[in-house]
């Protein structure tokens, strides 16, 4: 199972990955695996304001329907409206073209995004799977 | 893996998507060594399970299966059962894991005063089911001396799998051709990675929970604990073909069910098309302009259909019963606050084309 090292996450595993002021979020392989086959997902709108560890979302799977969570403090800048065709691209392509919607975030002094301190390392995130796996 | 009346059994080994289509185009494989096995026998088994279900068990040959009830004295279902009648005087019920100790109770019970006795057979038996229209072909090479073609749909026979000995039925609960293997737990790994391997170029499949529920669900089969309950009697799930009151002798039930065939079923179940990709599910309530007429009781996305498919139960009621064959009623179903149109369908949602 792949956690790639260069994201960030959360325990709701969800994933972060930013460039420039946008966080491109999605859910984990671990999560599609948990969930099988996803076949709904519901986004945020665009414009909408999202907070960090708050519900989103939705995605659901044939067995069962999960909320989504921000893992960053927004607004949605943008949503992958090809999920609503192929939502099986979150369980085929979990950290690419199943990402699900990115978010402009506030930058920190330094120019930088500013990210809630709590998000997890891949490391970090791959122990919190073994742990519960 | 998931946690099921005890067992410890695979909700998916793969996708459960592909595990149900293999199933519809090709084969699929199912541990079901979960289900429980009761053996009744003596000279008077058969009209002790006449006393005991629904069905009229004394008349099947032997080599037949049946499909029937359990019921307690109000009419409620306690279970729904596959009875093989192995020999004369030995049939083998086939009852739900989380039912089965209350099955093997009332039938305990029930049989007191026949010559028959009722034995708890769970331990004695895995199940391994092979789904499919290529499951006879599969099967074919590896049971030596069974003549798959002589058993026809819901009949069995003693033969031998992989060389083990196994008893052979053409029954199953996902709406395809198929087998069931019963063996010895010792025999099942065996007898499995036979049919795995013997099946695997003609597209065969391991297949988990969720994609047997989906199977059955498109099937119109009713599951125990969504369409089947000690609330309800056969005649609500549509099922009162069952319920055989012209039998010889008396049978547990027999009075509220017969007031229940003349009544009328206190409520329908009905198939439902939703037109959304959202999934109506166990519980959620059924709407009738905007008021509730009734409640899901199973839901998934139909991978054979392309849309999602429910069965709920429908109130009686002036705009709530179900037009037959009129693929325009529609009704709602509350998905988490709103209200997703639903089309009314006649069950089951899918049928095999007929065997060659």
């Amino acid at each position: 199972m792949s956690v790639p090292a260069e994201l960030r996450y959360t325990p709701e595993h969800e994933w972060v990955s930013v460039e420039g002021d946008l966080a491109s979020v999605g859910i984990t392989e671990y999560a599609a695996q948990q969930l099988g086959d996803v076949v709904y997902i519901s986004l945020p709108a665009l414009g909408a304001t999202v907070t960090a560890g708050e519900p989103c979302g939705e995605v659901e799977s044939v067995k069962s329907v999960s909320d989504l969570y921000s893992p960053v403090d927004g607004e949605v800048a943008e949503v992958n409206t090809e999920l609503e065709d192929d939502p099986a691209l979150v369980n085929a392509e979990p950290y690419t073209a199943g990402w699900m919607f990115r978010v402009r975030v506030a930058q920190d002094g330094n120019g930088d995004a500013a990210l809630p301190p709590d998000l997890l390392t891949a490391a970090e995130y791959e122990e919190l799977t073994k742990s519960a796996g | 893996m998931t946690s099921f009346a005890g067992w410890q059994m695979p909700l998916r080994y793969a996708s459960e998507t592909a595990e149900h289509q293999a199933v519809r185009r090709a084969a699929g494989l199912f541990d079901l060594s979960h289900m429980g096995e009761i053996l009744v026998s003596g000279p008077a088994a058969g009209p002790a399970l006449d006393y005991a279900l629904t069905g009229h068990l004394s008349a099947l040959r032997p080599g037949r299966a049946r499909y029937t009830m359990i019921c307690a004295e109000d009419g409620g279902v306690l279970d729904d059962l596959v009875v093989y009648r192995q020999d004369e005087d030995k049939f083998l019920v086939i009852a739900n894991a989380a039912n089965t100790d209350v099955v093997l109770a009332s039938l305990r019970d029930r049989a007191y005063g026949h010559d028959a006795r009722v034995s708890d057979a769970t331990g004695d038996y895995a199940l391994i089911a092979i789904q499919g229209p290529e499951a006879a072909g599969i099967l074919a090479p590896l049971a030596g001396g069974l003549d798959l073609a002589a058993i026809k749909y819901y009949a069995g026979a003693f033969g031998e799998v992989a060389g083990r000995k196994a008893w052979v039925a053409r029954t199953g609960y996902t709406g395809e051709d198929g087998f069931e293997v019963f063996c010895r737990p010792e025999d099942a790994e065996p007898i499995w990675s036979a049919l795995a391997r013997q099946g695997a170029p003609a597209g065969l499949v391991p297949a988990g929970l969720a994609a047997r529920d989906t199977l059955r669900l498109e099937a119109g089969m009713p599951l125990y604990g969504n369409e089947l309950g000690p609330d309800v009697t056969p005649f609500e799930a549509g099922l009162g073909r069952v319920v055989k009151f012209d039998k010889p002798g008396e049978f547990v039930g027999r009075e509220a069910l017969a007031a229940r065939a003349a009544s009328g079923p206190v409520k329908h179940l009905v198939g439902l098309t939703i037109q959304s990709r959202r999934i109506a599910r166990h519980g959620y309530p059924v709407l009738a302009d905007g008021r509730t007429c009734g409640a899901v009781t199973s839901g998934a996305p139909s991978p054979t259909l392309g849309v999602p498919i429910a069965m709920a139960y429908l109130e009686p009621g002036e705009g709530n019963r179900p037009q037959a064959g009129e693929g325009d009623h529609v009704l709602a179903v509350g998905i988490r606050g709103e209200a997703v149109p639903a089309h009314v369908e006649d069950l089951p949602f899918y049928r095999r084309r007929q065997l060659r």
